[in-house]
């Protein structure tokens, strides 16, 4: 079944045509990545499904339509965002970014059981509940990136370059993380620069090129063509 | 030392009321980066709410507590209304329009204010209603303590109180200052920015509101163009202390407000108005981010 799909998506940026007819879909339980090099338009791509960027063409949010729905209320439909450069409150702490994360629901015992499963897969993330968010390591505030766009129990969640400016180790630790919310039944479009990071854990992968789609694929197929090899993973 | 005592008190007394106006520019500053130059004009028609209130329900030569309640709450009311109105109808057509518009706007809906109070009310000044009695409460040190001035200080403390309470305590003042950090990762949160938006126009205006009565109790004249010297100075008070920063603007007016009754007390009166914009001078060439405020460099 198919958790997300996108039609035909056309964006511009004044007369700029950044986006040129991307579709692609994202079915229930997957991992499916977007890769390709900067600026092909894998952020705007996640900016148009959340709504931030007006655009024309389909896209599906379990069948039903987002045109006209404001991006506010895309959460409660089930999309979370963890935004390109993890876009963290930094003067607010890490306990009330998360609170954010649930803003719109309103079941306290859900919320709170959530927040417990939160601390379980980003520990890191207990011990620091009281500071500032612009406090934490890089790393630190993309963990709480993700588990913010986590507290809104979403059904598909976006994220959108979590290896950016990281060092590999932690790098690798987010993307277990990532692959663990997946194996729990988490539905996630994953949009990456770290072409090889990314292809490992995916089930299927698009590539995109200058705002359209121009490869897709099972993640590991993708590693052995020779054409992405040359292009995205550096030989 | 008498003397500087009592100047000390006018002076908190005085900046508390800069502060209230402050806060209005300061909170819509941190939001939208708009200076809304119609707040001043808010402040303006929260006085002339309270003087017809007073006039209609026949208390206006009936001093005390209650009368101040009552007063306080219609000027709240008219100016909550009267910032929602202008948000709705001037500044959020242009949401997307550069920043150039809205300043535009924001003085034209000044200007517009101000005219219309001279149609409406007349230009002629009036008597704000007799709110309470002036009286010594009691003296301390051979300091008189009066019940103006310590009815202003204790409303604003109550206001500021409740400002922080809702601010840093609510989950409303934890998606403002969630979107006044990042609006569209807010709206991605699922908080909706436009009410926000409207939200913080309705707070910053009812403090407005809560400052005209306050100052018409204590200098009991008000006329159409009221708004525009202590708007200007609440204006610069919040640049003083870091525009955006809500901390930062009760600083800046405590600093105006104390910095003026002294130049009043010790130099002369004629130099209340020149200390503000040197004031502003001098801050802006050597601290522009203000006190509280950080230095953002802007990219290019």
């Amino acid at each position: 079944m198919k958790a997300l799909e996108v039609q035909d998506l056309n964006v511009f940026y004044g007369s700029i045509h950044a986006l040129k007819g991307i579709s692609f879909h994202v079915n229930q339980g997957e991992i499916v990545s977007l890769i390709g090099a900067n600026g092909a338009g894998k952020t705007t791509t996640l900016r148009a499904i959340s709504g931030i960027v007006e655009s024309t063409g389909q896209i599906l949010l379990h069948g039903k339509t987002l045109k006209n729905v404001k991006t506010c209320e895309r959460v409660s439909l089930g999309l979370a965002q963890s935004p390109e450069g993890r876009g963290v409150f930094p003067n607010l702490t890490v306990m009330e970014n998360l609170q954010m994360g649930a803003y719109s629901r309103s079941d306290k015992n859900e919320i709170q059981k959530n927040l417990e499963h939160c601390f379980i897969l980003f520990p890191r993330m207990k011990e620091r509940q009281k500071q500032l968010a612009g406090t934490l390591s890089g790393g630190e505030q993309q963990m709480l990136a993700i588990s913010r766009a986590l507290m809104s129990a979403p059904k598909v969640l976006l994220l959108d370059e979590p290896s950016l400016g990281l060092a590999p180790l932690i790098v690798a630790q987010i993307f277990e993380i990532i692959k663990k919310v997946n194996q729990e039944g988490m539905t996630v479009l994953l949009v990456e620069q770290n072409a090889r990071m990314a292809l490992k854990i995916s089930h299927r992968a698009y590539v995109i090129e200058t705002g359209k789609v121009t490869l897709e694929g099972k993640g590991e197929d993708l590693l052995n063509n020779d054409e992405v090899r040359r292009s995205y993973l550096g030989g | 030392m008498q003397d500087f005592i009592q100047h000390l008190i006018n002076g908190i007394s005085l900046g508390s009321i800069y502060a209230l106006i402050a806060l209005g520019y300061t909170m819509v500053f941190g939001i939208l980066q708009l200076i809304n130059f119609a707040h001043s004009d808010v402040y303006m028609i929260g006085a002339f709410a309270a003087y017809y209130a007073a006039r209609t329900l026949g208390i206006d030569k009936n001093p005390g507590v209650s009368t101040l309640v009552i007063l306080l709450i219609a000027a709240m009311a008219a100016c909550s209304l009267l910032g929602f109105t202008i948000e709705r109808l001037a500044y959020r057509p242009l949401r997307k329009a550069p920043k150039l518009n809205i300043l535009i706007t924001a003085i034209g809906v000044s200007l517009f204010l101000q005219y219309s109070g001279q149609v409406v009310f007349g230009a002629d000044p009036k008597v704000f209603p007799a709110v309470l009695e002036d009286s010594v409460l009691f003296t301390l040190l051979g300091v008189e303590f009066k019940s103006l001035d310590l009815a202003v200080l204790f409303v604003t403390l109550v206001m500021m109180v409740l400002l922080h309470l809702l601010i840093y305590h609510t989950k409303l003042g934890r998606a403002m200052r969630a979107v006044s950090t990042n609006m569209n990762v807010a709206a991605m949160m699922g908080v909706n920015t436009d009410r926000i938006i409207s939200f913080t126009f309705v707070v910053g205006s009812a403090l407005a509101g809560v400052g005209s009565v306050l100052v018409g109790m204590k200098y009991p004249k008000i006329d159409p163009l009221m708004g525009m010297m202590i708007g200007l100075k609440a204006f610069v008070a919040a640049v003083l202390g870091g525009i955006g920063n809500i901390a930062g603007a009760v600083l800046g007016a405590l600093i105006m407000g104390l910095s003026e009754e002294m130049v009043v007390g010790y130099l002369s009166s004629t130099y209340r108005d020149a200390l503000a914009f040197g004031i502003l001078i001098v801050i802006l060439i050597f601290r522009p981010a203000g006190l509280l405020g950080k230095g953002g460099v802007e990219k290019v």
